[in-house]
């Protein structure tokens, strides 16, 4: 097999990620695909390997009766194993189904039986365990097969087979029926773009999950259209610990490694991932902003027990690095001493945080999920890390948006990524056409019709825009995007988000949707104020009582103020500024249904039962009595009451700002 | 007790300090393969018993043989040469070392090199110490804690830190492993996952297990025997159902069965 161009120039070619690994294989066989720790030490397979133990697992996967069509579960973390069981699955033309490991019996009970799951593939005993005690229910369910063996070895259920023992079998089997191998390499050759490559379900935070089709051929494209976009190559190193279900994992380890050649490491368990990210030294990374956020939090925490010297010295360099950093990563032009002291700080503070948190080589690192605060984003930049934000979903098999390198705004998400068309419905609405895009909700084409629009568009049920430079900005749900009663933009999420930035701030809640003025409830953080109140010695013995008091006030006044300024700041928000604002004397709380258990604000729930201090927002008053019931940790009931003070900003005026702002 | 190979027999052992009697003329054996476990009121002579068994105290009266030798005085040490293993009521670990280091330091028995070969660290000195790592991450694998491998074992939650120590009682490969109390101070779910180990431990390397536990109902569930004693004395010794329906261990220690 020639090496080179060559292969770099046939690899368009292929369409499916069978024939891909096939491709690599032949290609760049000795180099790494997968490595895995275990037992302390990093194992590593290359890709002749991973191909020839793909091809085993194959055909122990078509001995227990799976083909053409048939869907297998993949149930637990990013094991190789549970990697190769997708392409082993792909390579017969059936379709892997993963799932989230952390699922109760219940959830997996009704996505297998929805997605008439033949087989499960399980990581181990426990995931085994629940598996059997909902298989009775699943009447397509006819084997269980198992990764980790511990545990496993004195259960009787039949059906139930170590992969190990499938793969090895597979071995035997290939090695000696030549029919058997060719038989496979035709299933390789049969392969074809429009083949379903794989179901991921939703998460299911509007109703029931959906098993969302993507087609072989268009995640191919897709992942194609970003590896040149951020020009991943062969050499890429990157670590693969998010959750196998998730589109994010999918696409950014599978699909792009996949196709660009690189090798993807498993970590050695959930709880060793910062070590192994400090060992891989990934090269592109991915994580959801709360990682980088407890990450920060983390460092601040650790900087505070640190020695004086050492502590003045990181704060030197922070404020250096925020005042140059993000310019000297996006190339612009920067004074050569503000370099040359960027430089020593690299030496002394950046390049050492970095090496601590495994980011070292990170030449690419995205963020995605649910908004990011300005603040946070810019500190990881101004380290040094090259950031970005994307905007995706799973029925874009990820990309809609991305940042460009060079080209990154905090508050915008931005343009759209390779060949993605999209376009801003008159209702506010983001749509998109992109090359990576679903085929069909598995079994609900009610559901389908309902999310494509006529012209082959998808509805995302995300309200943004465009900015002046062509980057989008994502508002809210489209469904919670209001207006104020003189038709200004009102945009919940938007608002209360900007808040929530504020490390004082635990939740907001903003009102305003036909009404005349924006108001917000806010919650305290606990920790963050309780540790501002001890510092100024201030002592309280509840939260109500610091929640309530007056110098808390007027700390959170200054949060919103500054929320204020940023909202005139921007043409499109300005009308939507924080008239005035309360605190909760209680914290929301999913026990009481005030959030969700992913921890979003129920508004229109919060507003009834607090409809007085609602009413008290909006008729001037500067004091509203409150009585509601709370439950307590151990399930208790009681009652909360008290009077709790609004603070009113008055309605801004631009003299007001300006006086401000001087 | 028929057909059953005995490892520990212990006979007619007392133990007195100055006036105190912790154990009178007490009488069990234990079998191997088996989980046994010695349950009984506070101040029983549950972990006196332990104590004489590993040797660390020694009977005024009775007889312990052990694999089937006789043995007179008998320190720590030639017990844990013997085989016979332990954790403590409360943990004992070296607190500044690394989990690692604290299991390594289980093997420190299985080591045949030398100081001063270990001291230049080649050699066939090298190779040894690379055996121990192996074994010592397999244990590692098994107690699942991979993440605390390098972490101080003073920083850690006491729940860990007790399966710290049973990996170190591990790395001995004994024969018979004396846990005490290994579930004291745990929730439940540390509860859960220390049981499991223990059942593991048991059932796939064949280790006979001799436990202290409070929490009866993890006694009944785990053990295959159980002795009760109170006050220095044996009351009862027996299966668990035996055990819980037997009327001098109601009143002694479960109380009264509702």
């Amino acid at each position: 097999m020639a090496q080179g161009r060559q292969d770099v120039d046939r690899a368009g070619r292929e369409d499916t990620f069978p024939k891909l690994l096939r491709m690599h294989a032949q290609a760049r066989g000795s180099r790494p695909a997968f490595r895995h720790k275990d037992r302390g030490i990093w194992q590593t397979w290359s890709w002749a390997q991973t191909y020839a133990n793909i091809r085993a697992l194959a055909q122990g996967l078509k001995k227990l009766g799976l083909g053409e069509g048939d869907k297998i579960a993949i149930v637990g973390g990013n094991r190789p194993m549970l990697y190769w069981t997708i392409t082993a699955a792909q390579m017969l033309r059936a379709v892997p189904v993963p799932v989230y490991a952390d699922m109760v019996a219940d959830e997996l009970a009704f996505v297998l039986e929805n997605a008439d799951v033949k087989i499960a593939a399980a990581e181990d005993q426990e995931q085994v365990d629940k598996l059997l005690s909902i298989s009775n229910r699943l009447k397509s369910l006819t084997h269980i097969v198992y990764d980790e063996e511990r545990g496993l070895r004195d259960y009787q259920e039949e059906h139930l087979t170590a992969m190990s023992d499938l793969m090895e079998a597979g071995r035997m089997a290939l090695a000696s029926e030549a029919s058997l191998d060719r038989a496979l390499d035709a299933a390789i050759d049969a392969g074809r773009g429009d083949d379903v490559s794989i179901m991921l379900y939703t998460s299911g935070t509007t109703g029931r999950s959906k098993g969302v089709v993507l087609a072989a051929g268009r995640c191919v494209a897709a992942a194609r259209d970003t590896v040149a976009f951020d020009r991943l190559t062969e050499s890429e190193e990157q670590l693969a610990y998010l959750p196998l279900a998730w589109a994010g994992d999918h696409y950014m380890n599978y699909a792009q490694c996949f196709v660009a050649g690189f090798c993807m490491s498993c970590p050695e368990s959930a709880d060793t991932v910062p070590t192994d990210l400090r060992e891989i030294g990934p090269t592109f990374y991915f994580a959801p902003p709360r990682v980088f956020e407890a990450q920060l939090t983390r460092i601040m925490i650790r900087m505070q027990d640190a020695s004086a010297l050492k502590r003045r010295m990181f704060d030197h360099f922070i404020a250096h690095a925020r005042l140059w950093g993000e310019k000297i990563l996006n190339g612009e032009s920067v004074p050569a001493a503000a370099r040359l002291h960027y430089a020593l700080g690299e030496a002394l503070v950046y390049g050492p945080l970095k090496n601590a948190l495994g980011y070292s080589r990170v030449r690419v690192a995205y963020t995605a999920g649910e908004a990011i605060g300005a603040d946070l984003f810019s500190f990881y930049r101004s380290i040094g890390l090259n950031l970005k934000q994307l905007y995706g979903q799973t029925e874009a098999f990820l990309y809609v948006t991305a940042h460009a390198d060079g080209a990154i705004k905090p508050e915008t998400v931005g343009p759209a990524a390779p060949n993605v068309e999209i376009r801003i419905a008159d209702d506010g609405e983001v749509q998109f056409k992109s090359p990576g895009q679903f085929v069909t909700y598995y079994k609900e084409p009610e559901k389908t019709a309902e999310t494509m629009t006529p012209d082959g568009f998808v509805r995302t049920g995300d309200a943004g825009f465009f900015d002046a430079d062509g980057q989008l900005r994502i508002l809210d749900r489209a469904k919670d995007v209001g207006k104020l009663a003189d038709g200004t933009l009102f945009a919940p999420k938007y608002i209360e988000n900007k808040l929530k930035f504020y490390p004082n701030i635990k939740e907001a809640v903003a009102f305003g949707d036909a009404k005349d003025f924006v108001t917000v409830m806010l919650n305290i953080d606990l920790t963050a104020v309780g540790a501002w109140a001890e510092r100024n010695g201030i002592s309280y013995g509840s939260y109500q009582e610091l929640a309530g008091n007056p110098r808390v006030y007027g700390l959170l006044r200054d949060h919103v103020e500054q929320v204020n300024r940023s909202l005139a700041g921007e043409p499109r928000m300005s009308g939507a500024q924080i008239r005035r604002f309360l605190i909760l004397p209680k914290e929301l709380d999913a026990d009481d249904g005030e959030l969700t258990r992913t921890q979003k604000v129920r508004r229109g729930f919060i507003a009834d039962r607090y409809a007085p201090l609602v009413k008290g927002l909006y008729d001037g008053s500067s004091i509203a009595d409150i009585s509601t019931e709370v439950t307590f940790e151990d399930g208790r009931k009681g009652v909360i009451s008290g009077r709790v003070a609004i603070v009113d900003l008055g309605a801004p005026s631009s003299a007001e700002r300006g006086a401000r702002a001087a | 007790m028929s057909g059953r190979d005995i490892l520990l027999d212990v006979q007619n052992v007392s133990l007195s300090f100055g006036g105190v009697r912790a154990i009178s003329d007490v009488s069990f054996d234990i079998a191997k393969g088996e989980i046994r476990a010695i349950i009984g009121p506070n101040g029983a002579g549950k972990t006196s018993m332990l104590n004489v068994i590993n040797g660390f105290y020694h009977p005024q009266q009775g007889r312990i043989s052990f694999n089937g030798r006789t043995r007179a005085r008998m320190k720590p040490y030639e017990a844990a040469s013997q085989g016979i293993a332990r954790t403590f009521q409360n943990v004992a670990l070296f607190k500044g070392m690394s989990t690692l280091d604290n299991i390594l330091a289980g093997r420190a028995l299985k080591m045949k090199r030398g100081f001063v070969w270990q001291l230049l660290r080649h050699g066939p000195a090298l190779d040894e110490e690379i055996e121990h790592r192996k074994f010592c991450e397999e244990i590692i694998d098994f107690l699942e804690i991979e993440h605390i491998r390098k972490a101080p074992v003073g920083t850690l939650p006491y729940g860990l830190q007790k399966r710290v120590e049973l990996g170190r009682a591990l790395a001995m490969e004994p024969t018979l492993l004396l846990l005490d109390e290994p579930m004291a101070g745990m929730n439940l779910e540390e509860k859960q996952d220390m049981s499991r180990f223990i059942v593991e431990v048991n059932r796939h390397f064949g280790t006979t297990i001799a436990l202290i536990e409070h929490d009866i109902g993890v006694v009944m569930d785990l053990s295959d025997r159980i002795v009760v004693l109170e006050y220095g004395h044996k009351i009862a010794d027996g299966t668990p159902d035996a055990v819980k329906s037997d009327q001098k261990v109601i009143d002694a220690y479960l109380g009264v069965a509702h």
